[in-house]
């Protein structure tokens, strides 16, 4: 294997706007709102920024095509900037690019921005839009909440699990999330909820009901990264720096070939180990102590409990109904209120979720702070479909730990 | 060699509507619709046309047979849905027949159905004759209460028929009864007692006179007597006048089916068949501006028939519809509000469709050449993760392959004209899998595991130009949900 990322890059400077539903800002106004926070926190001025990423995944809402907007939007000084979209692994992918830009030398001081303005459709969910021809006339016409419900059929028949039983612990993390987002004021979602709220409510794609799939949300996040020496210099103490990056994209197996049962996520299993290795990680129920992961329902994330190698195979039921992920439990996941309550703007999210971490190691999370400050964190997309689909998995942690 | 059908099948659509349904809506308004409130008629799904049902009627009847020997392809509806394009040629390659067959399609006559069958009788080699229709009525008119939606499949040609051609007449007058036009969608209709006594009661008998005189036969030779009116009795009266016994007069599915249009004469065509045994005669009458008899003789065959759902299995397979509101939409007679994400272009890329026909249309996937894995579609790189071979994919056949769900959801969300979307991932018993739609069959029956099997439907309609794309779908197996 490479020798990998790990503490060769470390992030210097995060923000984040607030996600939700931003009816009075464009997409623009969302990327500055994110970058006057980042580029307060890493104390440098524009111009030190030598390359940019922007990650948006359904630009034809908002910005349109091309790196433009963003460097449109900071006034960045002609410099190399890269729009990337890999679904709602967007975000990580910019932050990936940045990172790889630090650690290749080519450059001391990079940017990656993710942004989304999904609330101009006028209707709730994500938007409905053409997938290519050929898409269009083979596959069905399907909503991402019924991609991810199928999920569930196939898990209860895989591990011969009562639909209430399934069911019962994914009200559990609609709850746990809830909870959570509460006290996070940048939120979209901050009322808690109840069991019975989430059992009772309507269902969108069966078995997945109302509260079990997450906001879609306006936002931006954003992270400076630069090398642990130019950090230095920079003042900065008490770093956070890259462990592992790892992106595995889904090749058709799971859409085509008999070998995979419907029930996980083929790419996850494959990102998590890889990136597990490339931090240094060899028991990561043990060692991971925070996790972000791409909750865009609740079965999505019960699943990837046990696609992350958390939860044993089967066992992620017993785990989230014990408490094991809420956020005082051994392994909180979605201590931010995750895609369902934060929000999900897409591009953002992937840069959202280690906005927390960021946050969370230095103890800057406030309401939310875990007490006993997390040392090594993953967060997790997976964009697309189950059977078809981008997994991108980040680990961070204290620099030279 | 002796000539006639080698091979018979029908379609009818899975919902039934009640007819008292339609009376409990209009009859404030006509009142003489209560005394129709009986039994049930077929209609379309949203998904379905005389195209999709004549596919069907096709599988049905083509059961078991090599498909390779169809020469030609007779299609006659009067409710295609394209003014220029060819529907015989589309069930063709949704049928996977060869490609140099002939493909004609016949309309405009509620007897294009028996036409196409003389025609075909007369011709040579094996002709596939289908006739569908998809009935439109105006809401409230008698037609809504007495049609019904459905399609016949007869397979003609020479070597060992299960019912040979004795003799064949027909004739031609312009006696408009009822007639529909390009400005107007609806049939305008005539007085019935006119139709009875002016019409059939003209035309038809001396026809089959004629029929059975060049057979050498008389009237009481006729066992089956296959002749669609909507009016009650008129078929009964015809018979009489000709000579026919009473006893002798088929069923004309009202109570549980309804006229099917120029599928009829052919619907009530395989119904006798369905019931009859070597030696008996069925005489079959189709009636629009003149008339066609047929008078055909079974054979010992029609014992040695394969098992298929036939017209008697589709009329079994039936869900009872309560719900004149969905008659109306699926029918397009009502301005629905169907959201924002109905509005999404549904736009084809013609070339698009036409490279990709093998897999659209004819469902046509991979097989490895090199490892022997299925898939579809079909691409240039084996999915097989220990082979990755590259373009050592073959054609194969994926359409008359059951499949067994696994995994499912009803989505409520997206929009379909018929919520809720019901879809997911099925695998086929001999390997590869893909996602599809769900058609004919409530969320309730959804089931990993449950056995499928595919049917060619409706994809999408594209309101914005006027076309409509196919492709297939999963459906319950009958008898199996």
């Amino acid at each position: 294997m490479a020798r990998g990322i790990k503490d060769k890059v470390v992030v210097i400077g995060m923000g984040c706007s607030k996600f939700g539903e931003r009816w009075d800002k464009e997409a623009d106004n969302l990327m500055v709102e994110a970058y006057t926070e980042a580029v307060a926190d890493a104390g440098i001025d524009t111009k030190q920024i030598d390359a940019a990423w922007l990650a948006t995944a359904i630009e034809e809402q908002h910005v349109g095509k091309s790196a433009t907007p963003l460097a449109a939007a900071l006034r960045l000084p002609f410099i190399p900037v890269t729009r990337v979209e890999n679904y709602c692994a967007s975000g990580t992918e910019a932050f990936r690019g940045a990172v790889y830009a630090v650690a290749s030398g080519a450059a001391d001081i990079a940017l990656a921005l993710g942004v989304e303005k999904l609330k101009d459709t006028g209707y709730g969910g994500l938007p409905q839009r053409g997938r290519g021809p050929l898409n269009d006339m083979v596959n069905p016409n399907a909503s991402a909440p019924g991609s991810f419900a199928q999920l569930a059929a196939a898990y209860r028949a895989k591990h011969n699990v009562e639909p209430k039983d399934l069911k019962q612990a994914m009200a559990h993390i609609s709850v746990k999330s809830h909870d959570n987002g509460s006290r996070n004021p940048k939120a979209h979602l901050r009322n808690k909820i109840t069991i019975d709220t989430v059992l009772s409510a309507p269902l969108v794609a069966e078995p997945l009901g109302l509260y079990d799939c997450c906001g879609v949300s306006d936002g931006a996040a954003c992270a400076i990264v630069a090398t642990p020496d130019v950090a230095k210099a920079l003042g900065k103490k008490d770093m956070i720096a890259v462990k592992a990056l790892q992106v595995a994209v889904s090749n058709g197996l799971e859409a085509q070939h008999n070998s995979w049962d419907g029930s996980y996520f083929a790419t996850t299993r494959v990102a998590s180990k890889r990136a597990y290795q490339e931090a240094g990680i060899d028991n990561p129920r043990e060692q991971v102590s925070l996790i972000e992961v791409h909750d865009c329902f609740s079965v999505t994330e019960l699943v990837t409990m046990e696609d992350l190698h958390i939860s044993p195979e089967g066992g992620a039921i017993k785990d989230v109904l014990d408490g094991f992920y809420d956020a005082d439990g051994k392994v909180p996941c979605q201590i931010d209120g995750g895609l369902k309550c934060f929000g999900h703007p897409i591009g953002a999210s992937g840069l959202r979720m280690i906005y927390e971490m960021y946050l969370q190691m230095q103890g800057r999370a406030g309401e939310r702070q875990r007490k006993d400050t997390p040392r090594i964190g993953l967060t997790h997309n997976l964009g697309g479909f189950p059977q078809r689909n981008v997994c991108a998995i980040s680990i961070v942690g204290k620099y030279g730990e | 060699m002796s000539r006639g059908i080698l091979a018979f099948g029908a379609y009818i659509p899975w919902r039934r509507l009640q007819r008292k349904a339609i009376a409990d809506m209009h009859g404030w308004f006509a009142p003489a619709l209560k005394s129709q409130a009986k039994g049930e008629r077929a209609f379309c799904n949203w998904d379905e046309d005389p195209v999709t049902m004549a596919v069907e009627a096709a599988r049905d009847a083509l059961t078991g047979r090599d498909r390779a020997t169809v020469a030609a392809l007779r299609f006659a509806s009067t409710t295609f849905p394209f003014l220029d394009r060819l529907h015989s040629g589309l069930v063709a390659e949704a049928l996977s027949l060869d490609q140099g067959i002939s493909t004609v399609d016949v309309a405009a006559t509620q007897r294009a159905g028996t036409s196409a069958l003389i025609e075909a009788l007369a011709s040579d080699g094996e002709t596939l004759v289908l006739a569908a229709e998809k009935r439109v009525a105006k809401a409230a008119s008698p037609v809504e209460m007495t049609s019904g939606d459905g399609a016949a499949a007869l397979l003609v040609g020479d070597g060992k028929p299960v019912a040979r051609l004795l003799a064949k007449a027909s004739r031609s007058a312009d006696f408009v009864d009822h007639f529909r036009s390009l400005d107007n969608p609806y049939d305008y209709q005539w007085e019935e007692r006119w139709i009875r006594d002016a019409g059939y009661m003209q035309i038809v008998p001396p026809v089959i006179a004629r029929c059975l005189e060049q057979a050498k036969l008389g009237p009481g030779d006729v066992t089956h007597f296959c002749m669609p009116a909507t009016l009650s009795r008129v078929a009964n009266a015809v018979a009489k006048a000709a000579g026919i016994a009473d006893k002798a007069v088929c069923d004309p599915l009202h109570a549980n089916l309804g006229d099917t249009g120029v599928a009829h004469p052919l619907v009530l065509l395989v119904a006798a068949l369905e019931k009859a045994k070597a030696g008996d005669r069925i005489l079959v009458v189709g009636f629009g501006q003149g008339a066609d008899v047929l008078l055909l003789e079974v054979t010992a065959e029609i014992a040695k028939q394969p098992k298929r759902l036939g017209l008697a299995g589709h009329l079994a397979r039936r869900k009872e519809e309560t719900s004149y509101g969905r008659f109306l939409s699926f029918n397009g007679m009502i301005e629905m509000e169907r959201g924002m994400r109905a509005e999404t272009d549904k736009g084809t890329p013609l070339s698009s469709m036409w490279r990709n026909r093998a897999t659209v249309t004819s469902f046509i996937g991979g097989k490895c050449s090199k490892c022997g894995t299925l898939q579809f579609p079909k691409t240039d790189v084996c999915v097989n993760p220990n082979c990755n071979a590259m373009h050592t994919q073959e054609p194969y056949p994926f359409a008359e392959m059951g499949a067994r769900i696994k995994s499912y959801t009803a989505d409520r969300l997206t929009y379909s004209p018929d919520p809720p979307a019901c879809y997911g991932m099925i695998e086929f018993e001999e390997g590869g899998r893909t996602m599809l739609d769900f058609t004919d069959m409530d969320a309730d029956a959804l089931k990993v595991g449950q056995p499928m099997r595919l049917m060619f439907r409706i994809k999408d309609i594209d309101p914005n130009r006027g076309f409509r794309r196919y492709f297939w779908k999963a459906t319950p197996v009958a008898g199996k949900a």
